[in-house]
């Protein structure tokens, strides 16, 4: 790993500096995680008072059980929709800015700031707009045919969560694709321009394969959060129902733990869990160019 | 640009007008409910246009009056997630300066395991290790404190990594010139490190104001009593009334006040925004 040629001679002062950082990793990061692996391997009985060790069986209960299965298939459907949703219109918004120089400022301004509103907070706000007794959205639906229920339709249930994460990730990826276009040399663009390719042309033979190390890094970054930061979005809106259409992973992880109380298939959900962050963070590290110009 | 094509420029200022206009319309719904009386929501329809109950809402609800059904008015959770936003940025930089300033400036036994062992805490977030993290919270009695709200969320791997990154760009020079002029490592980092990566820090502070403003799950398990709720959790725990209809205007003046310090940190300091933003993801 890399050091400064010439570098400061103490015993103790590194391990001083460093001591509240890994204080806290091992408190409450290394510490819980070993207890999420351990715990995986026993089972409580029904009251509470004997534990024992049972091996795999947390992890086999897990896989035979519908509901388990169910919540990978939702977490899925809802991560590549979310991304794909939100890269899109995120994409398109960075096209149109690209293209103008004096504007481009005010647009920024005003798509960006929803990055900072909280999760929760944008499931309240989408929960508000769909609410199926006063809200705007089923009335205008309504209009033109179409019933909106999210308290009993799965798929409207599904759709209104998968819109409040996508509304507060465009921003995001706007920034990041708008800085990806702007690190595309013009030259580029002006040779096939001469070459007498439209802009429609242009865009899908030079301008989108020249952004697919920044559309591959958000797309990581898209299924990460759709996967671990969207919990509020979810639990401000559809709490997991109707009939778990929207139940993932990180909210049945908690639902079994903090609300069901099954310890030990809630540590088994955890060291699942774990397993996919690790893989997602081994692909981010591995494959997303690191190196993009910004 | 390539070619002077009048319509597309006019088809780029309608795609983005219409992208403001979808990205703002929920928070302007939420503001105008916020400023009508709540029976103006029984009729069925929701009002688009302001109404005249604004300076009402919201001075019920930050002084949590018995209409708003609040168990404590809103300028505390204010000053709650006020202190756990600023106790997990300042937090996370103070440990994360002085964890990426060992391991750069320093050789030392076990460098590397401390190094892994921080790159770790990024494969671990809170969502993964939920129950266990609780308990280790609860064996420590830190439920329904500042700290317990904080401290298990300062480690960071991204924040030290990005001080790595900083340090390594510093001439080596410097530092040796500090040396011969006798500075101790404590006086290097001070008066050289910390001044020379001063917009690093704001623009991190930045990032991690918002990250920590923004905190949902962490505040709902461990704080119980109403005294440490933080805004962005109080707002579920207000909409779930039992029984009744929710007060729209409340929740909606809530959901506007939760967003309002993070939205203007992005908007009045865009520039520090978008760098912080740029530097945790490398």
């Amino acid at each position: 790993m890399q050091t400064k040629r010439t570098i400061f001679r103490s015993r103790g002062l590194p391990y001083l500096l460093l001591a509240p950082q890994l204080a806290i990793t091992i408190i409450f990061f290394l510490w819980p995680a070993g207890q999420a692996v351990w715990q995986s391997f026993l089972r409580e009985d029904a009251f509470g008072l004997k534990t024992s060790f049972v091996g795999l069986a947390n992890y086999t209960r897990l896989f035979h059980s519908p509901d388990y299965l169910n919540a990978m298939q939702v977490t899925l459907v809802f991560a590549v929709s979310t991304a794909a949703l939100a890269m899109i219109l995120s994409l398109l918004l960075a096209v149109a800015v690209d293209r103008l120089i004096r504007a481009s400022r005010w647009y920024t301004t005003l798509l960006v700031w929803p990055y900072a509103v909280a999760p929760a907070v944008a499931g309240i706000l989408w929960w508000f707009i769909f609410n199926p007794t006063i809200g705007i959205m089923p009335y205008v639906l309504a209009s033109v045919g179409i019933s909106w229920n999210h308290l009993l339709d799965k798929g409207d249930a599904m759709l209104l969560v998968i819109v409040a994460a996508a509304w507060k990730q465009v921003s995001y990826n706007f920034l990041f694709f708008v800085a990806g276009l702007q690190s595309i040399p013009a030259s580029l663009r002006e040779a096939a321009a001469i070459d007498g390719a439209g802009p429609v042309k242009r865009f899908f033979t030079i301008t989108l394969p020249l952004l697919s190390p920044t559309t591959f890094f958000l797309l990581v970054v898209n299924v990460v959060y759709t996967l671990f930061d969207t919990f509020p979005v979810i639990d401000a809106t559809t709490e997991g129902g109707p009939a778990q259409a929207t139940n993932t992973l990180v909210y049945k992880v908690y639902m079994d733990g903090f609300v069901g109380l099954d310890l030990g298939s809630s540590a088994a959900q955890s060291v699942v869990l774990m397993a996919i962050v690790i893989s997602l963070t081994v692909v981010q590290f591995r494959f997303v160019e690191r190196r993009v110009t910004y | 640009m390539v070619e002077n094509q009048r319509w597309l420029d006019i088809l780029a200022h309608i795609t983005l007008i219409l992208g403001v206009v979808v990205v703002a319309f929920p928070v302007y719904i939420a503001f105008i409910a916020s400023t009508h009386h709540p029976v103006e929501f029984m009729s069925g329809m929701m009002p688009l246009l302001p109404g005249d109950n604004m300076v009402n809402t919201y001075t019920e609800v930050l002084s949590g009056g018995v209409r708003a059904q609040m168990t404590v008015p809103l300028t505390l959770m204010l000053t709650n997630s006020l202190i756990m936003a600023l106790s997990i940025a300042i937090g996370k930089i103070v440990i994360s300066i002085l964890s990426a300033f060992a391991i750069v400036y320093f050789r030392f036994p076990f460098r590397m395991t401390a190094f892994w062992m921080i790159f770790i805490t990024l494969m671990l977030p809170v969502e993964v290790r939920i129950v266990p993290t609780f308990k280790v919270v609860a064996d420590l009695g830190l439920l329904n404190s500042y700290a317990g709200l904080s401290i298990p969320l300062i480690a960071s791997a991204t924040a030290t990594f990005l001080f790595r990154q900083v340090f390594l760009t510093i001439p080596d020079e410097l530092m040796e010139a500090a040396r011969i002029d006798g500075a101790g490592p404590m006086k290097f980092f001070r008066d050289i490190l910390l001044p020379l990566s001063r917009t690093n820090i704001a623009a991190l502070f930045v990032i991690l104001f918002i990250y920590g403003w923004n905190q949902y799950l962490w505040p709902i398990l461990v704080t119980t009593d109403a005294d440490f709720y933080t805004i962005v959790a109080g707002i579920k725990r207000m909409a779930d009334v039992v029984d009744s209809e929710p007060l729209w205007n409340f929740i909606m003046a809530t959901a506007v006040l939760a967003m309002l310090p993070p939205v203007l940190v992005v908007i009045f300091m865009q520039r520090l925004f978008v760098k912080g933003l740029v530097e945790t993801e490398k």
